[in-house]
Parts: C-alpha cells; sequence; structure tokens
C-alpha cells in the first residue's frame, strides 16, 4: 500500500509478538486505525500467540516419564562438566596458555572415544559366544554369587559388584573371568523368563580414565550400551532385547554401581 | 548437581516444544530423549552463563534435523518441505485443531521459528542463534511462517479466528 507508514515487516511481526517500545507501538496501532484489513492480519497473527499456548501450555502440566528424567540424569558426572566449562571461562578469560590447558583437558574424553569402540567390540563378541551356551553359559552359577564376585574382584584387582536386576526380571545366571590383554575381564549374565538374555561386560580401565555417557552400538544383532566410570569399562549386551530395553536396564546398573 | 536439575527442570518446556514440533506425543518424547542424551555427551561444548535452554533448543534441533535426513535422506531440509504430523484430536477445540493443522502443514524451517519465538518466548536474536541463522532469516521465516497459517486457517470457509484484542 502506497500510504503505508515507514513500518517494516519485522516491526509488524515485532508487534504481533508485543515486543515494540510503547511509542512504535503506538504509531502502529494508529496506523491500524486507518487500515482496519491490515490490522486484522496483524491481530490475527498475535492471536496465533495465545492459541498456541492455549493448545500446548496444558504440555507442561503433564507428568514427565521416568525415561526422560533418566536421561536427563544420565551424566551426574557434574563435577568433571563443572570442571570443563570453568576451565572453558578460565580458558576465555586467561587467553591462550589456559587455553591450551583446555585442549589438554578434553583430550580424554577424545581418548576414549577411540577406545571406546574396542569395548563395545569385545562385549559384543562374549555376548554372543556365552549367551547361546545351554549348558555352560557361566563358570560359576548365580547359586555361588558371593563366591564369584570375590573371585571376580580378586582377579581385576578392585571390587567388582553383580547389579541386581530382578526388578527388570533379570535374573543372574552367573559369571565368568574372559582372558583380555593386559587384563582379565569379568562377565555377568541374567536372564529373563522368556530366556532372554543379557550380558555385563566389566573390565579395569588405565589409569584415571574419565568418565564417558553412556554409548550405543550395534555389532551383527548385539546392542550394546558401554561407559567408562572411574576404574571401570562397562558393556551391557543383548542381542534378545530391543535398544529402548536394554537402555533402560543400563541405566538401572549404573546407578546401582554408582550409589 | 546443577546442570542434571536444570535438566530435568527443563524437560516439561522442552516437551511442550517438542510436541508443537512434531505433533504426536511419543515422537516428541522420543526426540525429548535424544536430546537430552545429545545434550550430555555435548555438554563440554555448552558454555556456562549463557541460557541452558536456548543451547538445547539447538540440540534438538540439530537432533530432529538429523533424525529427518536419516528417514528421508532424499528430501531437501530446505523451507518449502512440509512434514505432516498427526495425533489423536478427539475433545480438541475446532480452533486447536485447525491450529495444530496448520503448524504441521508449514516447512519446518518456518516451524521451528515461529514455535521458538511464539510458544517459548525466545528473542529473535536468541531464536536466530539456537537456530544457527541470521535474524534477519529469523524475521522473514516468521512472516511467512504466520502469513501462510493465516491463509490456512482464513482461507477456508467455516472456522474464523476469533481476533483476541
Amino acid at each position: 500500500m502506497s500510504d503505508k507508514p515507514a513500518i517494516s515487516e519485522a516491526e509488524l511481526q515485532a508487534w504481533a509478538d508485543g515486543r515494540l517500545d510503547e511509542g512504535r507501538r503506538a504509531e502502529l496501532e494508529a496506523w491500524y486505525a486507518a487500515h482496519p484489513e491490515e490490522a486484522e492480519r496483524a491481530a490475527a497473527y498475535r492471536s496465533f500467540n495465545e492459541l498456541l499456548r492455549a493448545s500446548y501450555d496444558p504440555v507442561l502440566e503433564e507428568p514427565v516419564p521416568p525415561r526422560l528424567e533418566r536421561a536427563a540424569q544420565r551424566g551426574s558426572r557434574l563435577r568433571s562438566i563443572a570442571l570443563v566449562a570453568g576451565w572453558v571461562a578460565l580458558g576465555i578469560a586467561v587467553g591462550t596458555i589456559a587455553g591450551w590447558q583446555l585442549h589438554a583437558l578434553q583430550t580424554p574424553p577424545q581418548a576414549t572415544r577411540a577406545e571406546a569402540p574396542v569395548i563395545a567390540r569385545r562385549a559384543a563378541l562374549a555376548h554372543a559366544t556365552y549367551s547361546p551356551e545351554v549348558r555352560h553359559p557361566v563358570e560359576v552359577g548365580a547359586d555361588q554369587e558371593e563366591h564369584l564376585v570375590a573371585w571376580l574382584s580378586k582377579r581385576l584387582g578392585g571390587e567388582v559388584r553383580a547389579p541386581k536386576l530382578d526388578a527388570e526380571g533379570m535374573a543372574l545366571v552367573g559369571g565368568r573371568l574372559l582372558p583380555r590383554d593386559p587384563g582379565p575381564v569379568a562377565q555377568f549374565m541374567y536372564q529373563n523368563v522368556q530366556g532372554r538374555r543379557v550380558t555385563l561386560y566389566v573390565r579395569t580401565e588405565g589409569l584415571d580414565q574419565r568418565e564417558t555417557a553412556f554409548r550405543f552400538a550395534r555389532e551383527g544383532n548385539v546392542r550394546v550400551f558401554y561407559w567408562i566410570d572411574r576404574k571401570f569399562g562397562y558393556a551391557l549386551s543383548s542381542a534378545d532385547l530391543e535398544r529402548d530395553e536394554l537402555l533402560k536396564i543400563a541405566n538401572v546398573v549404573y546407578r546401582q554401581l554408582n550409589p | 548437581m546443577s546442570d542434571a536439575q536444570s535438566l530435568i527442570e527443563l524437560i516439561p518446556r522442552l516437551r511442550r516444544y517438542a510436541r508443537a514440533l512434531v505433533g504426536d506425543r511419543a515422537t516428541a518424547d522420543d526426540l525429548v530423549q535424544d536430546t537430552l542424551e545429545r545434550a550430555w555427551s555435548k555438554l563440554h561444548l555448552y558454555r556456562q552463563g549463557t541460557d541452558l535452554r536456548a543451547w538445547l533448543f539447538t540440540v534438538m534441533h540439530n537432533v530432529h534435523v538429523n533424525r529427518m535426513r536419516a528417514s528421508r535422506p532424499s528430501d531437501p531440509l530446505d523451507d518449502e518441505m512440509p512434514e505432516l504430523a498427526q495425533r489423536a484430536t478427539q475433545g480438541d477445540s475446532l480452533l486447536v485443531r485447525d491450529l495444530e493443522r496448520g503448524i504441521a502443514a508449514l516447512p519446518l524451517a518456518q516451524r521451528e521459528v515461529l514455535l521458538l519465538v511464539a510458544l517459548e518466548d525466545l528473542s529473535y536474536d536468541e531464536t536466530a542463534r539456537a537456530l544457527g541463522i541470521p535474524i534477519g532469516t529469523v524475521m522473514s521465516r516468521l512472516a511467512r511462517a504466520r502469513e501462510k497459517l493465516r491463509l490456512l486457517l482464513h482461507g477456508k470457509g467455516g472456522t474464523k479466528l476469533q481476533v483476541v484484542k
């Protein structure tokens, strides 16, 4: 329109969002008063905002599904995160030297990332090897759990625990010791009433390994969630469970091993 | 402690945005879950002191775009590609239903901008940063989204939007 004042399309949008300053808003509204068609368009735009809120605000009141809460809590490795974030701030403030240290600090996760697929691959292989076994799935059965845990802890050189997964419908079948260079590896096997199996692969990590978030890998038909937590690397594998079911169990395992 | 706590507190708002973005509840919650997981693995990239929520929208945008690329590799994610979402609509008012249908009919790029601004109340500047686009693009997408919505809702006879204020 020729008699349109110097109102930009952006200002029109800002008016609809209620983001114009007082003076400009008054000018625009005076102009709208003389241009009902434009006024109607602008009012429609504004009404969309209210409709959107009316339509989607109820989502805010819905109970949060547990899986989302778990996902939000996942990396309670807050300290290391806060540390990294602190380094970021310091790096910016102090300049190159701090920046270099920041770089050094960020290197370990990269290293574990490169390292991690090995654990996933080996865990999947061990799972594929032993979980189909009917007669000898484990070396030491769940009936001797105390002995099993003590034995594996001794061989791995640190306190190893077999998480309780009964609430997930998974009963401990037992465990075994697996060879690995340079140190040994423990494998715990669980099974539900349908005979579906999950194995937890536990190995000692090198000096002061950083914690990592859960990562997911797929080796053949075996799904693996793996993570590193202080001295141990863990991999939870299954060929029988879907990714989501497996993730749920991985969360339980993680929580139990990090009380 | 505060990071996990903040993430938990932000879940409802991430869910609201995701619901409007993709339509149905299960898909939206999957998107939120993937976003949270990715946020944890990328948290070292988050700059403390900046708005965590805006950063999470960036993460969600990336996750969503990747998912769509993965599911439809041949479709370009340009401005004109609409992505229809469906959900159960029983019990909603006609107006709300029309609006949701209209939102779903918008191209993703326009829908994101409209929702971040109008529903999530991000400033234009925050929206630009969250989506990694210039602010001028935010404004033009916003204008196009609203005009398209207006034509969709008012164009066909029947429901006329009640103009509020």
